[in-house]
C-alpha cells in the first residue's frame, strides 16, 4: 500500500491526474513530489486534477489540493481541479473550506479549456492559498 | 445534571478501533453504510461521513487513536446516526479555543472540530487530561 502511486499522464502541454483511490498522508506526499518533478521534467504549463470519483473531501484532502495548486503555480503551471461532486461541494463549504486560490471546472473538457485559455493569453494566476479566509455557513 | 432522557431507540451499533489511516478509511466506509441503511440522501450522507473523517483523523493525530461507536437511532419515525469517538489521549487543554475556526495545534487549517460541528445536528465534547477526549455527533435524516 505504501508503494502505491497516483499515475500522472502527459497530454500535450498539460498533465492529467485522476484521483481514484482513498488518499492518505503517504499517497498525498508522493503525489506532491511526483507532480512537481513531472512539471519540472516536462515543462508542463498546466495540471488537470480529476476528482470526480472522490466521494468525500475532508480538511486534510482540501488542504492537499490547495498545497498542490500552490506548488505547481510556483513552478509556472496552473492546476485546475475538475469534476467535484455536488454533495462534496456543499459539504466543503459548510465545513468552512472554499479552496481559495484553486481553479475549478465542472469537467475535464472545461478544465482543459481554462488551461488553454490561460496558456494563450497568459492569464493572471489566482490568489495564493489563503488559509485565513473562511466562508463557513450554518447547518441546513 | 447532564443526564439526558433517552428520547430515541437504538436500532443497532458497531464499534470500531481507530488508530491508523486504514482504520480511518474503514470507519468512514462503515459510517456511510449506516447512513445509507438509515435512508440518508447523498448530501446528508456526505456531511456525516466528512464529519466522521475529521473527528477520526483528530483522534489518530492528537489522541493516539481510540474507538468509534456507530449507532443507528430512531426517534418519532425519523432515523439518525450517532457516532461516539473516545480516546485516552492527553485531552484538549482549551476546548473553547479548539472549537474556533482557524485554531490549529499542528499544521492543519484548524477546521476539524468547528467544521465537523457544522456538519451535524448534535455535537457534544468532553475532554480532560485524565479521561482523554469524548465527542458525540448525531446527524438525523431529513424527512
Amino acid at each position: 500500500m505504501s508503494t502505491q502511486r497516483i499515475p500522472i499522464l502527459k497530454m500535450g502541454e498539460f498533465l492529467l491526474v485522476t484521483i481514484q483511490v482513498e488518499m492518505d498522508d503517504q499517497l498525498a506526499m508522493f503525489l506532491q513530489e511526483d507532480l512537481t518533478n513531472k512539471v519540472k521534467d516536462t515543462g508542463a504549463r498546466g495540471v488537470l486534477m480529476d476528482i470526480s470519483s472522490l466521494d468525500i473531501i475532508d480538511s486534510f484532502l482540501g488542504r492537499m489540493l490547495c498545497t498542490i495548486a500552490s506548488m505547481t503555480r510556483i513552478l509556472d503551471a496552473e492546476t485546475v481541479v475538475v469534476g467535484m461532486q455536488p454533495a462534496v461541494a456543499i459539504t466543503l463549504v459548510e465545513l468552512g473550506l472554499t479552496l481559495p486560490g484553486v481553479l475549478t471546472a465542472l469537467n475535464v473538457e472545461k478544465g482543459m479549456a481554462i488551461l488553454e485559455e490561460r496558456l494563450r493569453h497568459g492569464g493572471e494566476g489566482a490568489n495564493a492559498c489563503d488559509t485565513g479566509q473562511r466562508n463557513a455557513v450554518g447547518i441546513q | 445534571m447532564e443526564e439526558r432522557v433517552p428520547m430515541h431507540a437504538i436500532l443497532g451499533n458497531e464499534m470500531l478501533s481507530v488508530s491508523s489511516e486504514p482504520d480511518l478509511i474503514a470507519v468512514r466506509n462503515k459510517a456511510r453504510l449506516h447512513a445509507r441503511a438509515a435512508g440518508f440522501g447523498l448530501t446528508d450522507e456526505t456531511k456525516l461521513v466528512t464529519a466522521v473523517s475529521e473527528l477520526a483523523r483528530n483522534m489518530i493525530s492528537h489522541g493516539g487513536g481510540g474507538q468509534a461507536l456507530i449507532e443507528d437511532l430512531e426517534q418519532n419515525g425519523r432515523q439518525g446516526i450517532r457516532v461516539t469517538f473516545t480516546d485516552r489521549g492527553p485531552g484538549i487543554a482549551n476546548i473553547g479555543q479548539a472549537m474556533q475556526d482557524g485554531y490549529s495545534s499542528i499544521n492543519g487549517l484548524g477546521l476539524g472540530l468547528p467544521g465537523a460541528r457544522r456538519l451535524v445536528h448534535d455535537f457534544e465534547i468532553k475532554s480532560s487530561a485524565k479521561e482523554g477526549t469524548h465527542i458525540v455527533i448525531v446527524r438525523w435524516n431529513r424527512c
